[in-house]
Parts: structure tokens; C-alpha cells; sequence
């Protein structure tokens, strides 16, 4: 997480990057803790070194201030100048589908995966429980014959 | 006092002759001319001397009920009986401002207590059991017998477990729940029919003190059919649910990673 107003040179050459992702007007983020914990904004201005002015307009967050800390960067960015009133900024995430993209990504997955998991009951614990193992029976199953067959190939 | 005659004669003397009159004249408000005895003869009451035949009437009711019963106590060296006061002096004399309450006050015996279930255990619940010979099974719950402790049965053919009380604070109530409003429970499933023979008369000094008679359970022919009629019951709508017989037929347990606090059964 790092404040990129000078520039992309100061911290990444074209070839070796270690900082993919910067702050910068428009990069949605994705709030780790506190009251709107695990909605996306954008950051639509810098306050100080520790603050952003935020806007989550299709994801229910009103436009705040909000530390860096319980801010995690996205890879979406959306087009938006700064400071820019929330209409815009809805028109702009629309445009750009960022919560369609979310709801595709990994990252959105894990967490509902993780979620489903500790909602689980102890009865959907055995079901899962039988389901890998009968998962695993076939893969083992298949990785067999491959084996046999090569086995026999080299004979 | 003295003064006029008795209403009860009134009415009855009404039909024969006219009442008289007050026969003791009144010199102050509150006393009369003539004395007590004066007026016996005035009123001739040695002429009215009738007694009603109320002999055997007055002698049941003379019979009082009894003070005291003798009541007789179990155990030996213990002189057999006791003498219990059914008229006891009472426990407060107004001297204090409020009435002592006695120490047993709200102390209900075993048989009145108020028994609870949790919110999470109703009929068909699956329970985990946790100890007990049966501990990690997983088991179908029927109903809460009078004493509070629960009724609950494997299947017998799933897990083994035959029906058997269970006690509410050592069981998991998990969320999975079976369909038993269809399934009747023979009604003679009760405390007394679960609770456990004691068949020990303790002859002292015979040598084998620690010779107990029923050391190991007998299998009644009652308790197989009870356990049929339940079963059958209960084992199709068990197999219509998918993959619950295999975890009635599973045991719960613990291993790395897994914390109970955590889990959501």
C-alpha cells in the first residue's frame, strides 16, 4: 500500500515490481474491520497520509473518511476525477461492473466459501466429510490405472 | 341479659299464644329490677327444663380426631415407628413484625420440581451423546420423561443404542432434525420402566459383602418389543432423509483444528 501522487518510477521499474496494486483515485478497495466490514469503495480523494474520502454508492457505504489501515487495494480502478460527486462515481462503477468482477473473482469465492464453512452443521460436516472421500476414491482410482498403464508401457 | 326471651320461641309460640312482654322492667339502661335467679322463677324455666336426644349425635361429634398417628420407618436399629403430631403448636407468635419464613421455605421435593428442556431439543432431534458407554453416538431424541431425563433411541439397528434415558446436560443438541410427529411411543415408557433394578438385601457378615445379585442386565422379552414398535416407527422416515443413516451409524469426534466452541452443530 503505497501513496503514488509522484509517480510509478519512484517504486517500480518496467520490469521488477514489487507494488502492483496503489492508492490512487478511483482504486476500489475492499474494507477489512469496522462498521462496513466487507464492502468495496472507491477512493475518490486523499485527506492526509492516513486518511482517504471513500464512496461505495452501489455497495451501501456512504461517502466518509476512512484510515488506510482497514483499507485492502483491489485490482479494479475506476475512471472518476477526483473528488467527484457520487453520482458520478456510481455512474463510473457501473459502467466499469466492478461488483459483477468481485462477485467472479477469488477473492470474493474464498470468502463466501469460508463463511458457508463455519455456518456448516455437524451434519453437513459428514456429508462434506463423505463427499471428499469419495472424491478422493476416484481420483486415487484414476491415478492408478494412469500408473499401471505406464508401468506396463516401460515393461 | 335477662331481658327479652329467646327469638328462637317466637316463632314457635306465635300459633299457641300472644309473646309477653319483657317480665323485668328496666330501672337504668342496662340493668334490669330483678336478678338472675329472680327471673328463672319469674319465667318459670324449672317448668321448661326439656332436654333434646341428642345423646348419640353429640357423642360422634364429641369424638375428636386423632392428635397423634404412629407411622412406621424403614431401616432396622431404628425402633420401626414413629409418633407424628397431626396438631402442631404453631411456628409463629405475633411478637415478631413479619412471619419467620421456615428454612425449607419454597423447597419443593424431587417429584414437584420444574423441569426444563432447552430451547434446541425437541422430538426428533439428533443428540450427541457424550458419556456413557454410548458416548459419541449419535442418537434420535422422543420425548422428556416426567423426571426431565430424556428419552432417546439409536435406531438399535444403526448405532446399538436401545432406548435408553439420557440426561439433558450431558447431550449436544445438534440442529438436524427428524419428521416424529407420526411415530407413537408406547405409553408404558416411563421412569419406573427404565429404572434400575436393585435387588441387594444386605446380609451382614456373610462373607461375600460385595456379592451383588444383578450385576448384569437381563434383555426382557418387553424391552425387545417396546424397542421394535419404536424402531419400525422410525427407521423409513429415517431413510428418507438422504445420507442420515450413515450419520446415526457415525460417532462424533474431535481432532486437530476443531474446537468446539467454534463449531456449529
Amino acid at each position: 500500500m503505497c501513496l503514488c501522487i509522484f509517480g510509478f518510477d519512484l517504486f517500480c521499474s518496467i520490469i521488477n515490481c514489487v507494488f502492483k496494486r496503489f492508492v490512487e483515485i478511483g482504486r476500489v478497495a475492499f474494507i477489512a474491520f469496522g462498521p462496513h466490514e466487507g464492502k468495496l469503495v472507491a477512493i475518490v480523494d486523499v485527506i492526509d497520509q492516513n486518511r482517504a474520502l471513500v464512496d461505495g454508492p452501489c455497495t451501501g457505504v456512504k461517502r466518509q473518511a476512512m484510515p488506510f489501515k482497514c483499507l485492502q487495494l483491489t485490482d479494479y480502478v475506476i475512471k472518476v476525477p477526483h473528488s467527484a460527486r457520487q453520482k458520478y462515481v456510481r455512474r463510473a462503477w457501473e459502467k466499469a461492473e466492478i461488483n459483477k468482477k468481485w462477485e467472479e473473482s477469488s477473492w470474493a469465492k474464498k470468502i463466501e466459501a469460508r463463511k458457508k464453512r463455519a455456518t456448516m452443521s455437524d451434519f453437513d460436516r459428514y456429508k462434506v466429510m463423505k463427499a471428499k472421500k469419495m472424491r478422493n476414491k476416484i481420483i486415487k482410482h484414476e491415478l492408478k490405472k494412469l500408473q499401471k498403464a505406464a508401468s506396463q508401457k516401460k515393461a | 341479659m335477662s331481658g327479652a326471651r329467646g327469638s328462637i320461641k317466637e316463632g314457635d309460640q306465635k300459633k299457641k299464644a300472644r309473646k309477653h312482654g319483657s317480665r323485668n322492667p328496666v330501672l337504668v339502661r342496662g340493668i334490669g329490677r330483678y336478678s338472675r335467679s329472680a327471673m328463672y322463677a319469674r319465667r318459670a324455666m324449672y317448668k321448661r327444663k326439656t332436654k333434646a336426644p341428642v345423646t348419640k349425635v353429640e357423642k360422634k361429634i364429641k369424638e375428636r380426631a386423632p392428635a397423634k398417628v404412629v407411622k412406621t420407618v424403614g431401616g432396622d436399629k431404628n425402633g420401626g415407628t414413629r409418633v407424628v403430631k397431626l396438631r402442631k403448636l404453631p411456628r409463629y407468635y405475633p411478637t415478631e413484625d413479619v412471619p419467620r419464613k421456615l428454612r425449607s421455605h419454597g423447597i419443593k421435593p424431587f417429584s414437584q420440581h420444574r423441569r426444563k428442556l432447552r430451547k434446541s431439543i425437541s422430538p426428533g432431534t439428533v443428540l450427541i451423546l457424550l458419556t456413557g458407554r454410548h458416548r459419541g453416538k449419535r442418537v434420535v431424541f422422543l420425548k422428556q420423561l416426567g423426571t426431565g431425563l430424556l428419552l432417546v433411541t439409536g435406531p438399535l439397528a444403526l448405532n446399538r443404542v436401545p432406548l435408553r434415558r439420557a440426561h439433558q446436560k450431558f447431550c449436544i443438541a445438534t440442529t438436524t432434525k427428524v419428521d416424529i410427529s407420526s411415530v407413537k411411543i408406547p405409553k408404558t415408557l416411563t421412569d419406573t420402566y427404565f429404572k434400575k433394578k436393585k435387588l441387594r438385601r444386605p446380609k451382614h457378615q456373610e462373607g461375600e459383602i460385595f456379592d451383588t445379585e444383578k450385576e448384569k442386565y437381563q434383555l426382557t422379552e418387553q424391552r425387545k418389543a417396546d424397542q421394535k414398535a419404536v424402531d419400525s416407527q422410525l427407521l423409513p422416515l429415517i431413510k428418507k432423509v438422504p445420507q442420515l443413516k450413515g450419520y446415526l451409524r457415525s460417532t462424533f469426534c474431535l481432532s486437530n483444528g476443531v474446537y468446539p466452541h467454534k463449531l456449529v452443530f
